[in-house]
């Protein structure tokens, strides 16, 4: 099974129209991939339904790079 | 005094065919673009056929990440809209943004987008219906789209009166250059609603054609068998420019628009006036207001759905505004190869009306084989004909007893 990190790298390559490989833990999905207010909402809606996590508005606002939305999901992840 | 307007550029999506040249060799050869429908699953529904485009892709016209979030009828008027800019030759890095502007119409918007978002949230619930949910099903969106494609910042709006949508958007366009809103205008129409939904809703008012044995034999209008009109989707969009401006730059002119009327027949929501009464107000004022009598018309690109009433009282309002005349104009319906583009037709026939011109030919009714005596008007039946045209007119009407006429000439200097 694909890891967190190589699955969040998958949607956000998928809803940013970015390619993969200029995808890392570090990459900050408004300044380095343009995101405007709605992609982020659209992304966050897309990680939750791929994760099936809740990512609540104020947690969202913190999820500011690729790294930082695998770190979420992997400390909220139902087991 | 008024400015004058030239059209400079034009580009088409269509079931038949995706060039201007293309489609219009289609059309003469006579061509049906009516199929089985594939990009829905038509399971359960009593008609199965229309001209969607299956194998629709945006490749080299919008990228990626932008695509996903425009809906169909908007990727058909984008398509439409560059093609007809690129034919145009203008370089809008070199034009004042201010004096160009969006006039695109449709009929029902982001119909699919509908469809999708309503289907999310019945099964998943408020929160996972997507944040573009709105910026792509808006009717408005096409407008906006290529405005900002374009940095174009004139006039930008859009207009809905669901099968007039384009030709009333040409209309205002015209009117836009004519009274110096504007230099620059990209105008048309867009239609994306062949869907679950579209197609039931169409079909459940008995407007469809039933002809299941012979789709391609559906669409025949003011032919006796007619039995209804074809769903089918697309865009047709030109740029409208002064003609001064045009001129400078020394573009390529296809026609010239000359007048455009319009109307409301005050009568019911969906059936057409049986007299015709609003159809010839329409066509009437258009003639008023290009300075033109009916005489001088050559060839009218017709509504012509394929309905029993709207093809007959089309030809009654014909009869009215035309008076003996009628009888000598060369009529058609290119609805008999496209179907019904709904919101879109009045551009597509826009432009194949000005290729009528270049080529003083005019293109045939396809599926013509029983004169109907309540039709007997020249229709132009199953062959093109050539002959001298130097004015067209096209009419558009749509339910809600919309009517609107534009009336376009041979550029003569």
């Amino acid at each position: 099974m694909a890891s967190v990190l190589e699955r969040v790298t998958d949607i956000v390559s998928e809803q940013l129209g970015v390619d993969k490989d200029k995808i890392t833990p570090e990459t900050s999905f408004v300044t380095d991939l343009g995101a405007d207010s709605l992609d982020t909402v659209e992304l966050v809606m897309e990680l939750e339904e791929e994760f099936d996590v809740t990512i609540p508005d104020d947690a969202a606002e913190k999820i500011q790079t690729v790294g930082a939305a695998v770190e979420f999901i992997e400390a909220n992840q139902g087991g | 005094m008024k400015r004058r307007v030239v059209v400079t550029g034009m580009g088409v999506v269509t079931s038949l065919a995706c060039k201007v040249s293309d489609l219009w060799s289609a059309v003469l050869a006579g061509k049906s673009g009516i199929h089985t429908l594939s990009v829905f699953d038509t399971t359960g529904h009593k008609v199965k056929f229309g001209g969607d485009i299956p194998d629709w892709q945006t490749d080299g016209y919008i990228d990626r990440k932008d695509a996903k979030r425009i809906d169909r009828f908007t990727q058909f008027a984008m398509v439409a809209a560059i093609d007809a800019v690129t034919d145009s030759g203008l370089d809008f890095s070199k034009e004042d943004p201010f004096r160009c502007g969006v006039v695109v119409g449709s009929g029902i918007g982001g119909l699919n987008e509908i469809e999708t978002q309503n289907e999310r949230l019945l099964t998943k619930g408020p929160d996972k219906v997507s944040a573009f949910t709105i910026p792509k099903l808006m009717l408005n969106a096409a407008s906006g789209h290529i405005s900002i494609k374009y940095g174009l910042r004139g006039p930008n709006y859009a207009v809905a009166t669901a099968c007039a949508s384009a030709t009333n958007a040409m209309g205002d366009a015209f009117k836009a250059i004519q009274y110096d809103d504007a230099d620059i205008m990209v105008t048309g129409g867009a239609e994306a609603a062949c869907t679950a939904m579209g197609l039931a809703g169409f079909a459940n008012m008995r407007a469809l054609s039933e002809r299941h044995d012979d789709p391609q034999g559906a669409s025949r209008p003011f032919d006796a068998d007619r039995d209804g009109f074809v769903l089918s989707e697309g865009a047709g969009l030109l740029v409208f420019e002064e003609l001064e401006h045009a001129r400078a730059r020394g573009a390529h002119i296809y026609g010239e628009v000359l007048g455009c009327g319009a109307s409301g027949d005050g009568g019911h929501i969906t059936q057409p006036d049986a007299m015709g009464t609003g159809a010839a107000r329409a066509m009437q004022a258009a003639l008023t207001d290009a300075k033109l009598n009916a005489e001088q018309i050559d060839y009218i690109n017709a509504h012509g759905t394929s309905t029993p009433l709207g093809d007959k009282a089309e030809t009654t309002a014909i009869k009215s505004v035309y008076g003996e005349h009628a009888h000598k104009l060369s009529i058609s319906s290119t609805k008999s190869q496209l179907g019904h583009l709904l919101g879109a037709s009045g551009g597509v026939e826009l432009v194949l009306s000005l290729k009528a011109i270049e080529n003083n030919t005019c293109p045939p009714t396809i599926n013509y084989t029983t004169p109907d005596p309540a039709c007997d008007l020249d229709y132009t039946p199953n062959v093109p004909r050539e002959r001298e045209i130097n004015l067209i007119m096209s009419n558009s009407f749509g339910f809600g007893g919309h009517n609107a006429t534009i009336i376009a000439g041979r550029f003569a200097g």
